[in-house]
């Protein structure tokens, strides 16, 4: 049997690059980079980030649902209402019982969880808010767009840092095509801005005192980001007999883990995620013309991404296309794999490969073509996306223009 | 009952539920008021901070309504004056 095709019929993102699936393509075509400055961390050492500023979540939820779950959550909720307007679905009791809910979180309620520890330790109030286990705990994403809908597939969460959110794609992708699933809305969400967490951050030194400068001579590491994307999947026979307007394909998915260092990354078992993605795909390395890269702006990253391209792709690594959005949307850890996936999607579907912004100027190390600071109007058929996390554990989608 | 717990306690649960003072009776009972279990544990938290004293498990299980939880908070604040 022919294993059926994964059809992505719906898309929503929320970020500091736009607030809906349109804006944040808007923005990443123009280069448009939402790295600012932090607002509510004065004194901190990171004094700059992608963060959606101004979020008001009465504009979003009911006031006491919002009370019930972290910002992470809830950010995750809006760009899966998103993604399922944008597919036209209509939830029938039957589709409920085949429609799961497969998400990505690095952190869980971060911000739930630094509150009530400071009343904790801080205030010594020996008592914490009665719903802080429901905002904390990882799953409240993928739990809360349930029940929004009433989703009774199998529905999980995956935690593996930098790459949550291209674990849980390729999981929903793999479901749907082996046919555990009808439909998945799959994707990632976090909210890394807490105080506790921002120190850790500051502690660890790899986050830029300016910018995210991928793969350019200068970069001083990663920016944090915040927000979600949600993906519609669904088998591409299924959407086409329902008059869904196909904006790409899911093809194939990779994943190794490094079993090297517990930060440092690994250039073999990223080239191994990226061979088995094609692999997966049944596609040849020369098909490829884009890869949104994982590149976040550190030292180490960048140049040992570009080593594994180099390993995997040959001669046909000077051809490609690999550029990281990662420079306008910030690392938004758990979700970062889900607003690349939406990027990339886009970007084969429109024909425009979006730019790595803040581009400075080339480093010998890193020897692609990155699209610095302008996207290019190249259209390719087949891209991949890369996601290589702290503590070696590394995730590559491989997507196809509808 | 005194009036002015009454009103604190109606106050409390209006701020929790996020619903308006003026929705809420001395006679009042959760269920009428759509607030199931989970509501009712924000609840208790909220009054424990807001009257100063320590709801039990059990008590905290046992409340359907204002004037279960009037009549509890007047007996943790005679205990509590004792």
């Amino acid at each position: 049997m022919t294993p059926r095709r994964v059809a992505v019929t719906g898309m929503g993102v929320f970020s500091a690059c736009g607030r809906n699936a349109r804006e944040f393509w808007e923005a990443m075509k123009a280069g448009r980079s939402g790295i600012g400055p932090l607002e509510g961390f004065a004194g901190f050492r990171i004094t700059t980030g992608a963060q959606i500023s101004g979020y008001d979540a009465a504009a979003h939820l009911d006031p006491k649902d919002a009370d019930l779950i972290d910002r992470f959550a809830q950010y995750g909720l809006i760009a899966a209402r998103e993604a399922v307007a944008a597919a036209g679905i209509e939830f029938t009791p039957e589709s409920r019982l085949s429609t799961g809910v497969i998400t990505g979180s690095c952190l869980g309620g971060k911000v739930a969880e630094d509150e009530a520890f400071r009343q904790l330790y801080a205030d010594g109030n020996p008592r914490v808010h009665p719903m802080t286990i429901p905002r904390i705990m990882a799953n409240a994403a993928a739990s809360r767009i349930g029940l929004e809908w009433g989703l009774t597939g199998a529905s999980f969460t995956l935690a593996t840092a930098c790459s949550s959110a291209n674990h849980a794609l390729a999981h929903a992708f793999w479901m749907v095509r082996q046919g555990s699933l009808e439909m998945a809305i799959a994707g990632g969400s976090e909210a890394p801005f807490s105080v506790a967490h921002l120190r850790a951050w500051e502690a660890i030194r790899v986050v830029s005192p300016d910018t995210c400068r991928p793969f350019s001579l200068g970069r001083r590491g990663l920016s944090l980001g915040e927000g979600a994307a949600m993906l519609i999947l669904e088998p591409l026979d299924r959407a086409r007999a329902r008059g869904a307007e196909v904006l790409g394909e899911i093809v194939g998915a990779g994943m190794s883990a490094d079993a090297h260092h517990i930060t440092q990354p690994s250039a073999e078992g990223a080239a191994r995620a990226m061979r088995l993605a094609l692999e997966d795909a049944g596609l040849a390395p020369a098909q490829i013309g884009y890869i949104n890269a994982h590149g976040t702006g550190t030292q180490a990253n960048d140049a040992t991404e570009a080593r594994a391209i180099h390993a995997v792709f040959g001669g046909h690594a000077s051809r490609l296309v690999v550029s990281s959005t990662k420079s306008m949307h910030g690392h938004a850890l758990g979700a970062a794999g889900a607003l690349e996936a939406a990027a990339t999607v886009m970007a084969l579907r429109s024909g425009i490969l979006p730019p790595t912004a803040n581009f400075v100027e080339a480093d010998p190390a890193c020897d692609l073509d990155v699209a610095p600071n302008q996207a290019r109007h190249t259209g390719t058929g087949y891209a991949l996306s890369n996601s290589f996390a702290f503590g070696g554990l590394n995730a590559v989608l491989a997507f196809a223009r509808a | 009952m005194q009036p002015d717990i009454v009103t604190r306690v109606i106050g409390v649960i209006a701020k929790t539920q996020h619903i308006p003072v003026e929705a809420i009776k001395p006679e009042s009972l959760f269920q009428e008021l759509n607030i199931d279990s989970m509501d009712g544990i924000n609840i208790v938290f909220a009054l424990e901070n807001e009257f100063g004293v320590q709801i039990s498990d059990e008590d905290a299980k046992s409340i359907r309504g204002v004037p279960d939880v009037v009549e509890g908070i007047e007996k943790l604040l005679r205990q509590k004056a004792e």
